[in-house]
């Protein structure tokens, strides 16, 4: 940042995050929370608000949210309640949203967001709660807004951070790392396409100048729903906050309080919004129609249980156990399922690098052609182990393994029978090796003599001839056995 | 405390549950919306210090059901009450903005 200045500059950023969580059903009605259905077909007299019409809580959207609030080391409220917050608008048809005020389901934790520096950084959680999303409005026509109300009840985790980031990037850190966290838990696909995630920072500066304490007004932006949004918005308020406090030094928290702001990914730029005069008049009050949420410790402890080892420490588990790097580590812990196929694969016998290598080659340029995780893919944990073992064995070369596996990505099958199927084993007739071998070394006398002088090109005059072997057998000759042959004849 | 609101907080109310309201009507709601909280007031008088808050006047908790997929309307019987359409969409005067 420009500072004319020795002006001193701490952003203090806090975030909102709603999670769409990925029950089969709305919250308080069984009808289907699905994205993308024809509009208005999954409604009922529950979701639309119809008179007389009463909502029961969907079981799995309070232990989805237990489940993601114990991950973030929140402690789980033994007596939660639900609350309306009133107001009207079209996109939701009871004039009020259930939620929960002053009883959240999970209060206090953090999370370990780790930046792009290798570094991790801890945020605060002061809360996270349950409440209903509203459905949508469609501002195409210039007269009129139509009003779908598919998503009208839906259920939505709020998840509230302390003030706790300084950046642009740690505010998309933390983003990120939630999505991990929540895609990790299967609570929520967290699909930014599909608006699973929401983003609402609270941003504002803290300036030091000449001894003295500034503080800029917090400014809120809603409904940002990209981590490029997100980041872009974060800095341009940073940037135009201190811009707006050298110009007008009214321009404070202490003046101005609060300040609500649109983003407009178009210019990238917030535009002030004249806050509507009672907009903030909620009237929360207990909802008569839901009842209180009771939680034991045997029914959290039954939700802990299902959580396991969460994506840092696996990471952190990857490096030490299997000595992968920080980025084979990382890739393999962007999502449970695809890690689980490295520590079964080694269960199964495997060696953790040859599986690595397997996952985060061929599997890996699939998984991203398909845009799904590596899991998805369909190559199964067995199925990993014994590649990577028939390649310790020499029963098939590297790139040979690389032609069975995209045979087995395309069609299915065994590592084993597509081996086979396609010619692909390793031979280990001896004579035929000899041939091969005898083969490269007439056909590249100079290379020859490079390694008989113990010329210091001698390891890559080696590798030459290996290359030239496995060329001439068409990835058949087993690579440990052709070398120790190789070795003997330049002896010899 | 006086037996009628006044009109400024009578408007407030009305415009916060998008009902109009003529003059006279205001006036009158005052009065009767008055009578309602002077009552509140006297249950205010009671020593309420070591009671409990009520989250719910029936003493039942964890009333949840199953996530079960169960029948939802066609957008036809959705649609069948609403002033105005738009093929399945209902449509309502021009607004800005989301709610959330
Ligand atoms: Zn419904």
């Amino acid at each position: 940042m420009t500072t004319t200045t020795a002006d001193k500059i701490t952003p203090i950023i806090g975030m909102e995050i709603h999670v769409e969580l990925d029950t089969a059903t709305k919250m308080f009605c069984r009808c289907r929370n699905r994205f993308g259905d024809p509009p208005n077909t999954n409604v009922c007299p529950v979701c639309l608000g119809l008179p007389g019409a009463l909502p029961v809580m969907n079981r799995q959207a309070v232990e989805f949210s237990m489940k993601a609030g114990l991950a973030l080391g929140c402690t789980v409220s033994a007596f939660s309640k639900w609350d309306r917050k009133s107001y009207y608008y079209p996109d939701l048809p009871k004039n009020y949203q259930i939620s929960q005020y002053d009883l959240p389901l999970n209060v206090g934790g953090a999370i370990e967001v780790p930046l792009a520096d290798g570094q991790v950084k801890r945020v605060g959680i002061i809360r996270a709660h349950l409440e209903e999303d509203a459905g949508k409005n469609l501002h195409d026509d210039p007269t009129s807004t139509k009003v779908d109300l598919n998503r009208a009840g839906t259920p939505l985790l709020e998840i509230v951070s302390q003030p706790d980031m300084h950046s642009a990037e740690e505010a998309g850190a933390y983003g990120r790392a939630m999505q991990r966290l929540v895609r990790w838990l299967s609570v929520s696909q967290a699909n930014m396409q599909m608006g699973h995630m929401r983003f609402e920072p609270n941003i504002n500066l803290h300036i030091e100048r000449e001894g003295a304490l500034y503080k800029t007004p917090i400014v809120e932006v809603k409904n940002l729903n990209s981590f490029r949004s997100l980041e872009r918005c974060v800095e341009f308020e940073i940037q135009r906050q201190y811009a707006q406090w050298r110009q007008d030094p009214n321009y404070t928290l202490e003046k101005l309080g609060k300040e609500n702001r649109g983003f407009d990914d178009v210019t990238g730029k917030t535009v002030f919004q004249r806050e509507k005069e009672e907009a903030h008049d909620y009237r929360y009050f207990p909802d008569p129609d839901l009842m209180p949420v009771v939680v034991d410790e045997a029914w959290s402890g039954r939700i802990a249980a299902q959580i396991g080892e969460l994506p840092l420490p696996r990471r952190a588990r990857y490096m030490q156990q299997y000595a992968l790097s920080f980025k084979e580590a990382d890739a393999l812990t962007q999502d449970a399922p695809s890690g689980n196929l490295l520590d079964e694969a080694v269960a199964a016998g495997a060696t953790a690098k040859r599986v690595t290598n397997l996952l985060l080659g061929r599997i890996a340029a699939t998984a991203n052609e398909r845009g799904c995780c590596l899991a998805e893919v369909g190559i199964t944990a067995g199925q990993l182990a014994e590649l990577a073992k028939m390649m310790d064995a020499g029963t098939v070369s590297a790139s040979a393994a690389d032609r069975v596996l995209v045979e087995m990505i395309e069609k299915g099958g065994e590592p084993l029978t597509t081996a086979k199927a396609l010619n692909l084993l390793a031979v280990t007739d001896t004579a035929q090796l000899e041939a091969w071998v005898d083969q490269a070394i007439t056909a590249n006398p100079e290379i020859v003599a490079q390694i008989r002088a113990g010329d210091k090109k001698a390891d890559k005059a080696r590798g030459f001839l290996m290359g030239q072997i496995m060329k001439l057998s068409a990835g058949k000759a087993p690579p440990a056995q052709a070398k120790a042959m190789l070795e003997r004849k330049l002896i010899g | 405390m006086s037996d009628s609101i006044d009109k400024k907080l009578v408007r407030h109310v009305a415009k916060l549950a998008r009902i109009s309201m003529s003059d006279a009507q205001a006036t009158a709601m005052g009065s009767q919306l008055g009578a309602i909280l002077s009552y509140f007031d006297k249950l205010k008088e009671l020593d309420t210090e070591k009671v409990e808050p009520m989250a719910h006047p029936l003493d039942f908790t964890n009333v949840l059901a199953d996530d079960q997929l169960g029948a939802s309307l066609s957008c036809e019987q959705a649609l069948a009450n609403a002033p105005q359409r738009d093929e399945c969409f209902f449509l309502v005067p021009k607004v800005i903005g989301d709610s959330q």
